[in-house]
């Protein structure tokens, strides 16, 4: 029966090309405006490590001795970050910071150039689940013994080594040679979540958030000796003595991410956190005991508002350019089926009921959503390669998956059935005697 | 002619009608709030910098060490100066569009107690005031003893130019000069006073208004280097900045010249606003693709009951009514809808509003935006509505006998 009601549905959108292609357009347009933002907003928002983000935490205290006791601050001071990464008390712990660097590979005939580094511990591959396409991270020795080495990324192999094992190969960091230990499989978290920070005083321009891996990564310790001079705090509560030099300076610039493999595990670590910080206050150098936080990942990402808000504003604007798009189609359904009037008594007459008369107009809105998916599928495709095509730090992260490929064409039918709805049980209310006068 | 009749006409075709004046509402609601975010965006490209934009351009060099500082600082102003058309070459520690420079809190008293605000310092070498363009409104210049060089991360005990926005916000309605404001473990005072001058990076960050803006002289030296500030005659600018590039390369070969940041101050503004303007180019074809949906649905509809009334224009014809009678009847009636529509968009405009107001720290809509979003639907409505409602004043009278 559905068969021949699509074939029906076939034959009468042909009677009418001009309604039909309107419509058809109308919510091929919507479906490509709405799926284009939705995608954007399907990779933005996404788990950066599918799934294994629920075991990673981001502790935080109150480092200022004259707190006001709002928000603690996004990073850690140097002795807490240090003091709780030597304290070993979760599965797996890295510390992170980032600075830039000057960055010459002798042999290669490129000139010097600056690079942000990421500077962190052995723990922060395995934890991150890093992929390594030569060689291989440092270990916990490495960190102890503030070993020149390094790993860097892909992209930066690429550039300097032509995609060759560099393996064993030297860098000039600055003034210092490195040994290059590893390099990466191609590898784009998005965002960059090891990185976030500060996304609440960003007023909602947080794409910068979605940028690519830094080229090099060294050991934290490492780090603190071959560049000192050149960290940036993310805020300080007195002007350091010595710029760019934070060890000692009431500055708060450190990362630290915990993994923490089960619930009891995160309830001792909290406990612990709240240990430390009873500990220090009562050294006198923490004044705040109720002021700290661990947040997953997710809690994290979610704080910081990762998403940038225009991003969120392109879609539920695209969302109610589709929902304007729909009633521009049920009015369109409205008028076809009801000019379709007399027709629809005939067949009501001959003893059709209205459950067919019904799903037979359905059907025909069923075949509108499906060659609107189809249009809108297309325009998707469009839409996402203008979007590539755009300065954005993101651009290169943006594709069309098989889930929302598949999503598309959910949405178009049935947001096109949706919109067949009203019109069809108009359509089925025809009383067929009165129709049948007419014709 | 009166409004009864289409009025009970309307009420026979009610599912449609309200479809139509949902959509019509829908078109109302995002378009008034669509122009309003389109606004707010273009004011915001067009913050005025306060600096004579098109005769600047910045050189930023980095990767070398504090102990060359001073060498590399002689080295290249002197080789940026030696360029035919440069007309100044000053150490300046940020520019507006480019990189952040210093921002910290401000105090108005020594204890901290007072806050006023987060400020964006302009570090700013010999000449780099005067070379900006910037307008004094009361008081002076730093004189060329006041240049002292940076400790840490500004001068300590400095004197200060201060915009007229900040003053005004630090001191209401009292005389700036002389006054005093503590921040980084030191204090300034204010020795002028100038009519703008933009942050770095306005729009961005805690502060609340884009003038809140400190310029800090000081001279050149470890802590203050690699980043200067070239003046040229606007025609001549582009051929300096690339003359410049050069020089600054061949001068400084070890150093790294920051090839995003070395550019004029007009392609620095180009590419900070560049996500806003691509932002409205989507807003503006939002705009026209609503527009045009909403016509369209509007031509479908009118074109239906045109058709389906074929015969009762036949009728009125015979009976004695114009042509323009049967327009005018078609033109109300369309009308009608898309005021009622309107009337919900208004509703719905304001509270879509709301959702964004909690969203994204948007002000209210002014009320202003109503009208301009009303009568633009009125004007579609009317021209969409035009060419069904010619087909119906077309049908002859002797329609009336002839069978629909």
């Amino acid at each position: 029966m559905i068969g021949y009601y699509v074939e029906l549905a076939v034959h009468s959108l042909r009677r009418n090309k001009v309604l039909t292609a309107l419509m058809v357009l109308a919510i091929a347009v919507g479906i490509g405006a709405s799926m284009t933002t939705l995608t954007i907003m399907h990779l933005l928002s996404g788990d950066p490590l599918h799934g294994r983000s629920g075991q990673i935490f981001y502790p935080q205290l109150d480092a200022n001795p004259d707190s006001k006791g709002r928000q603690p601050y996004d990073m850690l001071d140097y002795p807490s970050a240090t003091a709780l990464w030597n304290a070993h008390r979760a599965d797996r712990q890295a510390l992170v910071v980032n600075s830039p660097i000057k960055l010459l590979a002798p042999g290669t005939r490129l000139p010097p150039l600056m690079q942000p580094m990421l500077s962190t511990t052995a723990d922060f591959f395995p934890m991150f689940a890093v992929p390594f396409r030569f060689g291989r991270s440092w270990s916990a020795e490495d960190d102890a013994a503030h070993a020149r080495v390094a790993v860097i990324s892909a992209d930066l192999n690429d550039r300097l080594f032509a995609g060759e094992n560099s393996v064993g190969r030297t860098l000039r960091l600055k003034n210092s040679d490195v040994r290059i230990v590893g390099v990466l499989a191609p590898w784009r978290p998005s965002p960059l979540f090891y990185d976030v920070r500060g996304g609440r005083f960003a007023s909602g321009d947080t794409a910068s958030f979605y940028g690519k891996p830094e080229g090099v990564i060294t050991p934290f310790s490492t780090a603190l000796e071959i560049n000192d001079g050149n960290f940036q705090p993310f805020t300080c509560w007195s002007v350091p003595a010595t710029p760019g030099h934070l060890q000692n300076a009431s500055c708060v610039w450190i990362a630290l991410w915990v993994q923490l493999g089960d619930a009891a595990k995160v309830a001792a670590y909290r406990q612990f956190l709240d240990g430390y910080v009873a500990q220090q206050h009562a050294l006198g150098r923490l004044t705040r005991t109720d002021n700290t936080r661990m947040r997953s990942l997710t809690e994290w990402l979610d704080f910081n508002g990762v998403v940038p808000s225009d991003v969120k504003l392109q879609t539920s604007l695209a969302f109610a350019f589709l929902a304007i798009c729909l009633c521009n189609v049920v009015g369109l359904l409205l008028a076809k089926f009801l000019r379709r009037g007399g027709e629809i008594g005939l067949r009501r007459a001959m003893g059709a009921t209205r459950r067919a008369v019904f799903m037979q107009c359905l059907v025909e809105a069923g075949v509108i959503g499906v060659l609107g998916g189809i249009g809108g599928l297309f325009l998707t495709v469009l839409g996402l390669w203008l979007v590539r095509r755009q300065p954005l730090p993101y651009a290169d992260v943006v594709h069309l998956d098989v889930s929302m490929f598949l999503v598309t064409f959910l949405i178009s039918v049935g947001a096109s059935l949706l919109a067949g709805l009203l019109p069809a049980a108009r359509a089925s209310l025809v009383e067929p005697a009165l129709q049948l006068k007419v014709l | 002619m009166q409004i009864q009749p289409v009025l009970a006409a309307l009420r026979r075709h009610r599912i449609a009608t309200i479809v139509i004046a949902l959509e019509i509402a829908l078109a109302c609601a995002v378009l008034c709030n669509a122009c309003f975010l389109i606004v707010r965006r273009v004011q915001a490209m067009h913050v005025q910098s306060g600096v004579d934009e098109h005769a600047l351009g910045t050189i930023k060099i980095e990767g070398f060490e504090g102990s060359q500082a001073n060498d590399l600082n002689a080295r290249v102003t002197a080789a940026l100066r030696a360029l035919p058309g440069v007309q100044s070459v000053s150490s300046i520690g940020a520019v507006p569009f480019g990189e952040p420079g210093v921002i910290a809190g401000v105090t108005r008293d020594a204890a901290g107690q007072q806050f006023g605000g987060v400020v964006d310092f302009y570090v700013a070498g010999p000449g780099a005031a005067k070379a900006m363009g910037l307008r004094l409104l009361a008081g002076r210049m730093p004189a060329p003893d006041e240049y002292m060089p940076v400790t840490q991360i500004v001068p300590k005990e400095a004197p200060i130019l201060i915009t007229h926005v900040l003053a005004e916000h630090l001191w209401p309605g009292e005389n700036p000069l002389d006054k005093t404001i503590w921040s980084m473990d030191t204090h300034f005072r204010v020795i002028g006073v100038v009519d703008h001058l933009t942050i770095p990076q306005p729009g961005s960050g805690e502060e609340k208004d884009a003038d809140w803006s400190i310029v800090v002289p000081a001279m050149p030296g470890p802590q203050f280097a690699g980043k200067y500030l070239l003046s040229a005659s606007p025609e001549d600018l582009p051929r300096v900045m690339r003359d410049a590039r050069i020089a600054a390369l061949k001068t400084a070969p070890d150093a790294v010249l920051d090839l995003e940041q070395s550019r004029t101050i007009d392609q620095l503004r180009d590419t900070f606003f560049l996500s806003d303007r691509v932002m409205t180019g989507l807003l503006i074809a939002v705009i026209v693709a609503l527009l045009g949906t909403t016509a369209l649905g509007i031509v479908g509809l009118a074109s239906f009951w045109v058709a389906q009334r074929r015969r009762q224009i036949g009728v009125r014809r015979a009976l004695g009514a114009t042509r323009g009678d049967i327009l005018r009847y078609f033109q109300i009636e369309n009308f009608l809808i898309v005021t009622i529509g309107i009337v919900a968009g208004m509703i719905l405009a304001y509270a879509i509003n709301l959702v964004l107001m909690s969203i994204y720290e948007l002000p209210r809509l002014p009320f202003g935006y109503l009208p301009i979003g009303a009568v633009a639907l009125w004007i579609l409505g009317q021209l969409a509505v035009l060419a069904p409602a010619l087909r119906a004043a077309s049908v002859p009278p002797v329609a009336a006998i002839r069978s629909a």
